[in-house]
């Protein structure tokens, strides 16, 4: 239920009664809103970045072979 | 962050004809694809791998297998859908070879009740990621990611980095919807759990 109301797939209905729910349970509430912001955090922070020199060298590695029949 | 283009209705995907061109002998099309794609393939694979150098060597090896059976590549599938499946082979294949011995799989499914069941019910700060700096944010969400299993953080990734859908990440991995929903379920709450100790609130005077 917790992922079906964070990815917006739950029906209306559920949803009224999940909302009646978490109004009245602090517990839900946090973990929905921590779990959301997880989410954000997770989606706003490149953890992994392909520095340029990097990403120009796998390129022309890559483009060589490619020209060369692989 | 990258996003993936989804074609709706009967409206043809880019890929498509970048595809053709590059069957056709077309590298320049090829890497328009490279350019495209290659920073989210090179994501995918270090958060396999755990490895830079092994996740350089991912990327490259996913492209160059992708171009050499780029006429194997089945139109009915999305382009970035199938490399990303390379990708997720070639990247479970290094890690077999670092962890020689151990069991590596996406589909084997990992029994454990962590963060099913929320154990902190601390609130959190605000903007708890503002207490930190870019560098010392960094390192905290990758320490806590790198403590998942490797099929809860391929699918997290999938789902909720790159945004794609449950069903596009099934095809890719070779999981059943129901196993992408459930990995990803266990994925976010353990993330949750985890991020807690940096994040929580400390007025609740839970520390």
């Amino acid at each position: 239920m917790l992922d079906e109301l964070i990815d917006g797939t739950v029906s209306a209905e559920t949803r009224t009664r999940l909302e009646e729910h978490l109004g009245g349970c602090a517990h839900c509430v946090v973990t929905l809103n921590t779990t959301r912001k997880t989410i954000e955090v997770y989606r706003s922070n490149e953890l992994y970045a392909l520095p340029k020199g990097v990403r120009d060298r796998l390129h022309a590695a890559i483009v060589a072979r490619c020209k060369n029949g692989c | 962050m990258a996003t993936i283009q989804v074609t709706e209705g009967n409206e043809q995907h880019p890929d498509v004809a970048l595809v053709a061109s590059a069957v056709a002998g077309d590298v320049h099309a090829f890497e328009a694809l490279i350019r495209k794609y290659d920073r989210q393939i090179f994501r995918i694979a270090q958060h396999i791998t755990q490895n830079r150098e092994d996740a350089e060597d991912v990327m490259q090896d996913a492209f160059l297998k992708a171009y050499e059976k780029l006429d194997q590549f089945q139109g009915n599938s999305k382009f970035y859908t199938w490399l990303v499946r390379i990708a997720v082979n070639e990247s479970l294949m290094r890690l077999r070879k670092r962890r020689t011995g151990k069991m590596v799989s996406i589909d084997e499914d990992i029994e454990t009740d962590e963060g099913s069941v929320p154990r902190d019910l601390a609130d959190w700060s605000p903007n708890p990621e503002q207490n930190y700096s870019q560098t010392e944010l960094a390192k905290i969400l990758r320490k806590t990611i790198q403590g998942l299993p490797p099929g809860f953080r391929v699918v997290f990734v999938l789902r909720d980095v790159d945004g794609l859908s449950t069903e596009e990440t099934a095809e890719m991995l070779g999981l059943s919807v129901p196993a992408v929903k459930s990995r990803l379920l266990r994925a976010r709450l353990q993330l949750r759990e985890r991020l807690s100790r940096y994040f929580r609130s400390k007025k609740g005077g839970v520390e």
